[in-house]
This record gives structure tokens, C-alpha cells and sequence, in this order.
């Protein structure tokens, strides 16, 4: 059923009401200087109740994973537990101060540490810092590490870094901020990197690979090690993107497949909020070659406590004080509570729920590599004439589905990219799959249905067009 | 697929057209369907000097961004200042009123190197 939009506080202003009622002036009354009393700021006059009441309707609107099914590929919207709530929400973690002495910090640099020696168990790398405050800015400090890594060595002409056309676009972006310049790389016919491609293109200007696997197909790239290999052999780095690690958790270690670095998203992962609800969390992983260069300060064993320590060569801080340490709680919270099987079975369970979708779909949504997929996969939107992704996207609001990722990755036309994740049943799932199948029906009977949706939401079909090609970016009442 | 039998072609989707001693670019029927709406050009400097396959701007639709690149090299002379309000017209008119930039080829010989629109057919066809 629609549901009428929430006015502006702007709208429901009405001139003398406030929400507060100061006490009366016991000092002298002074007025501000000339020139600086304003009249025309029309600040919104709104009672206490009428200001509750608009924020808690605004905030039952919100669509969210503890609310809807969420399958938004590439973003791994996964349940996360309440229980990491009930430990970031301890006293001795939530009270404590970044600058609280060594001696006194016990508590959080124990489990910084122990943070770092899970990550760097689960991924196969021999050093991790917590210090990245998101993915973006985890790649960003793997590129300086690997920078880092070729410079010290006296290693000054390498400025390429090679990047296959189904990247994620921060790779790219990463690149350019550190200073270095981006060469794409084609696919192959089986959705993995292009093998003789990859071989012409390193040469010693490259200073290494960013490689997402399994990449933003949902593929695992099937000759990862002669990859890896191949950018050794010309003295290149290989670097994990670790948004898709909910894939491999468990099963197979990028440290093992020849990664020489890899950021992780606590937030997609390991079940810390995510979307509007962050902060991320980036951490980044390396292997003992590489460790020195870790930004800093990362936790250590002292004597008979824990420490913070800057590594020998390091990039130097990316954040102030230590990561977004309330996200970390979060992460290590579910870590611990799930243990390495459990772990493993989160990745058994997400790949099995994509294959399940994709298996129930693919006859109807093709699917453009006709591979068994990991723990996400891509589809294509175009079912009937004149019905496209994005009107099947809208249409599944109708339904009570966030729309999964579309138009990404670039390379498939009219891409639809599901990611289920490990936490929904199947009758979720088999729910998800019967409205995708009406829909792709109705597209066929009345097109029109399609172009117009959402039908159910305060706001329809809003114009994308007219709000990129003339933004109103300040209220006009 | 709609073609402008003056104008050559490449691969990442730019048609070049001689006119006189200039040399006119812009995006092709092909590209802004596949782009869909397209709401940002942004363009070089006039004067710019830039080589064969260099970035001379990027076009930004809702829903993806994409470089452009130089069909040959030159000099911008020119660039159509009218998408600056009316980024549309690359989707109404791109053979005509949608035109990017104009430019003095610096090696008018590269020409010839273009696809013509033919091969600029199969070059779309094969990429599927």
C-alpha cells in the first residue's frame, strides 16, 4: 500500500512553537554587534512531540537488514548478530579513551591483538594493521605499501599497475592517489583474467596486480596461482581486493594463493554495520616481506603485556589513534563466537544460497558465465522487449526486496548482481526468486507496471535524469 | 545500428569527421544507448595538445562514467560548450548536435587508421 511521504520540518513549521523553553535571562541583555543579526535564515519553529514524532516516522521508514531481505551484490549485507552490539557496548570498552596510559588500555590493546592474529589466520599473512578506516582506504594503504616495498628497494621505475575490467572502481581510484598509473586488463571467455594478456603486460614498470577473487563476477579465478606467478616472475606485487572474502573464509587463504597483500572489510565480512550505519573498517594484511611497511601503530606483545608499536618502515598513521576501534570489537565478537568451523560453514552457506538462487533463476535471468558461482553471481536484466534492469530493481521494492547491485560489474550488460549472503532460509530465498519470476512475467503482460514502480513507496519512480542533469541541492520553501 | 557514413570510427565508441582542415568528434548512436541518459561531458582546454588514444574527457550518464579518447592526435580548437546545459542532445543527435570537440590533427595520416563503419559494426557485434 503507498504510503504518504514525510513533510520537511520546513513544511510543518508553524511561526512562535518551539521545542524548547530557555530559562530567563539573568545577566544583562547584550545586543550582537551591527551587521551580524540575520533575519532570513527561516529556521523551522516545531513543538518537542511534533519533532519526536517525525524523526521515529522517518526512522520506521528506513529499509534494512534487520527489516528486509537485502541482496545487494558486491556489498555482502549480511546479518549482524546483536550480540556484537551487547560486547562494544561493555563499560570497560565504551567508557575507554584513546590516550588512556599503556597500562590502563589492557583490555583494548588485548583485543586489537587478538584481531590481528585471527585476520591474519584466516587470510595467511604474516602481519595485519588495524589502522584503515574503510575499504577504500584499506586498498589505498596496500598501493602505499606496495610503493613503499619497490622504493625501498631501489626499485624507482615501476608506475603501472595492472587492473582487470571487472574491478571494483576504487581499485583504480587507489592507483591514482598513490600516484601510479592504471592499465586495464581484459577477461577471458570463462569470466577470469586474461591469461596471455596479463603475461604482455608485465614488464618491470609493473608494480603489481589488484586482483579481486572471486572477482565481481562472483568467479573464483581459475588459474589464480600462474596469476600470482606471473606477476612474481616480472617482480610485481599481487593485491587482494578482500570485499568478496566471504567466499573463501575458512576454505582457501589468499596468503596461500601467492597474495602479497589484501585489505578486509570488517563491515561486509565479519558483520559490523554497513551502509549508512557504519563506520567501516578496513585492515590490511600482508606477508613477512611486507610487514615492515604496515601502517602503524599495531598492537604487540610486550614482556607480560600488550603495546603499540610503529613497524620499522612504515607508511606511518592513515587515522588517528587505533582504526575504528569500536568496529573491531564487533568483528572479533563474531569471529570468536563462530570459531574457525564456524567460520567455514558462513562461506558453505553463502555460496550454497547463491548457487540456489542462481540455479532457480538462470533460465529466466541469464546469467552470462555459465560457471557455478561463489557466494554472489550475475544476471541480466533485459527479459522482455523495452523492460530493463532497472525497472526490475524497482519493481522488487513493491515486493519488500532491496533491489540487488546493478549496471556493476561493467563488462555484462544490463548486469544484475544478487549476493544472498549466509543468513536467510530458503524461504526467503524461494520467496526473493518467485517475485524476480513474477515480475519477469508482468514485464512481459504490461511493461508499463515496470517502467513505473515503485508503486508501494512514499515517492515513486524519482527522475534520475532531471536530478543529475539540474541538482536543487538547498531547500527552496 | 545508426551510422554517419562521413565519419570513421573507433573502437572505444568516439566517430571522428573530417571538416575542412578540422577534425570533429564525438560519441556514437551505439555508446549513448548503451550509456543511456547522459547528464555530464566534461571537456578539455582549448589548446590542449593530445595524442592518439589519450583521454580528452569523460561522459557521465546515470549510469555509468566513461572516458573519451582521441581518435587521432591534435590540437583542441573547440569544444561544444551547448552540453554544458543540454547534456541530452549526445543522446538526441550524436552524429550532429551532440558533437564533443573539434580538433587540428597534428598527423592527419592517422586518419586512414580509423575503422571504417563497417568494421566499426563487426567491432560491436563481436564484443556481444
Amino acid at each position: 500500500m503507498w504510503q504518504a511521504p514525510e513533510p520537511l520540518l520546513f513544511e510543518m513549521s508553524s511561526p512562535g512553537r518551539t521545542a524548547c523553553s530557555l530559562p530567563e535571562l539573568d545577566v544583562p541583555e547584550t545586543p550582537l554587534p551591527e551587521g551580524m543579526v540575520r533575519d532570513e535564515v527561516n529556521l523551522p519553529e516545531i513543538s518537542e512531540l511534533e519533532l519526536v514524532r517525525h524523526y521515529t516516522r522517518l526512522s520506521q521508514k528506513n529499509f534494512s537488514i534487520d527489516t528486509h531481505f537485502y541482496p545487494l551484490g558486491s556489498c555482502t549485507m549480511k546479518y549482524n548478530p546483536k550480540v556484537n552490539e551487547t560486547a562494544a557496548a561493555m563499560q570497560g570498552f565504551a567508557r575507554s579513551h584513546p590516550l588512556q596510559p599503556r597500562w590502563l588500555a589492557q583490555g583494548n590493546l588485548g583485543l586489537m591483538y587478538q584481531l590481528q592474529e585471527a585476520l591474519k589466520e584466516i587470510a595467511g599473512f604474516a602481519g595485519v594493521s588495524l589502522q584503515p578506516a574503510a575499504g577504500a582506504h584499506g586498498e589505498f594503504a596496500g598501493v602505499l605499501i606496495m610503493r613503499a616495498y619497490h622504493l625501498d628497494r631501489g626499485d624507482t621505475k615501476r608506475t603501472k599497475m595492472l587492473i582487470p575490467d571487472s574491478a571494483h572502481g576504487t581499485n583504480p581510484a587507489s592507483v591514482a592517489m598513490s600516484g601510479f598509473e592504471a592499465v586495464q586488463l581484459p577477461s577471458d571467455e570463462r569470466g577470469n583474467v586474461d591469461l596471455a594478456a596479463l603475461k604482455a603486460a608485465c614488464d618491470d614498470t609493473v608494480v603489481g596486480l589488484m586482483l579481486t577473487n572471486p572477482n565481481t563476477l562472483g568467479l573464483f579465478e581459475e588459474q589464480i596461482e600462474e596469476v600470482t606467478a606471473t606477476i612474481h616472475n616480472c617482480g610485481g606485487l599481487v593485491y587482494g581486493d578482500g570485499a568478496n572474502l566471504n567466499a573463501l573464509m575458512g576454505v582457501a587463504r589468499p596468503g596461500d594463493l601467492g597474495f602479497d597483500v589484501m585489505h578486509f572489510n570488517l563491515h561486509k565480512t565479519f558483520t559490523t554495520p554497513h551502509g549508512g550505519g557504519g563506520p567501516g573498517s578496513g585492515p590490511v594484511g600482508v606477508t613477512e616481506q611486507l610487514a615492515p611497511f604496515l601502517p602503524g601503530p599495531i598492537a604487540a606483545r610486550g614482556d607480560d603485556d600488550y603495546k603499540l608499536v610503529m613497524p620499522e618502515k612504515s607508511i606511518g598513521r592513515l587515522k588517528a589513534f587505533n582504526g575504528n576501534f569500536g568496529v573491531l570489537i564487533r568483528a572479533l565478537t563474531y569471529i570468536a563466537m563462530l570459531g574457525d568451523e564456524g567460520l567455514r560453514d558462513v562461506t558453505f552457506n553463502a555460496v550454497l544460497n547463491a548457487n540456489y538462487l542462481k540455479a532457480r533463476l538462470e533460465n529466466v535471468y541469464p546469467v552470462k558465465y555459465g560457471r557455478t558461482c561463489m557466494h554472489e553471481f550475475v544476471a541480466m536484466g533485459d527479459i522482455a522487449e523495452g523492460v530493463h534492469t532497472m525497472d526490475i530493481a524497482k519493481r522488487l521494492i513493491d515486493y519488500g526486496f532491496h533491489p540487488p547491485t546493478v549496471y556493476f560489474p561493467l563488462i555484462v550488460h544490463e548486469a544484475l548482481m544478487i549476493e544472498p549472503t549466509e543468513t536467510e532460509s530458503k524461504e526467503t530465498l524461494d520467496a526473493f526468486v518467485d517475485a524476480l519470476l513474477k515480475i519477469a512475467e508482468e514485464g512481459k503482460q504490461n511493461a508499463d507496471l515496470l517502467h513505473n514502480a515503485p508503486h508501494t513507496t512514499p515517492v515513486t519512480r524519482l527522475d534520475e535524469v532531471s536530478a543529475a542533469r539540474k541538482p536543487v541541492l538547498c531547500y527552496r520553501g | 545500428m545508426n551510422l554517419d557514413a562521413n565519419a570513421k570510427y573507433q573502437d572505444s565508441h568516439e566517430w571522428a569527421r573530417q571538416e575542412g582542415d578540422l577534425i570533429v568528434c564525438g560519441i556514437t548512436d551505439h555508446a549513448q544507448d548503451s550509456l543511456s541518459d547522459v547528464v555530464y561531458v566534461e571537456f578539455p582546454e582549448v589548446g590542449a595538445s593530445l595524442g592518439k588514444g589519450e583521454v580528452f574527457g569523460v561522459v557521465e550518464s546515470v549510469k555509468a562514467a566513461s572516458d573519451l579518447y582521441m581518435p587521432m592526435s591534435g590540437e583542441i580548437v573547440e569544444v561544444n560548450e551547448a552540453l554544458e546545459d543540454e547534456p541530452e542532445l549526445v543522446n538526441s543527435d550524436p552524429f550532429g548536435a551532440g558533437w564533443m570537440i573539434k580538433f587540428t590533427p597534428s598527423d592527419p595520416a592517422q586518419w586512414d587508421a580509423l575503422l571504417s563503419g563497417d568494421e566499426y559494426q563487426k567491432a560491436v557485434e563481436a564484443e556481444g
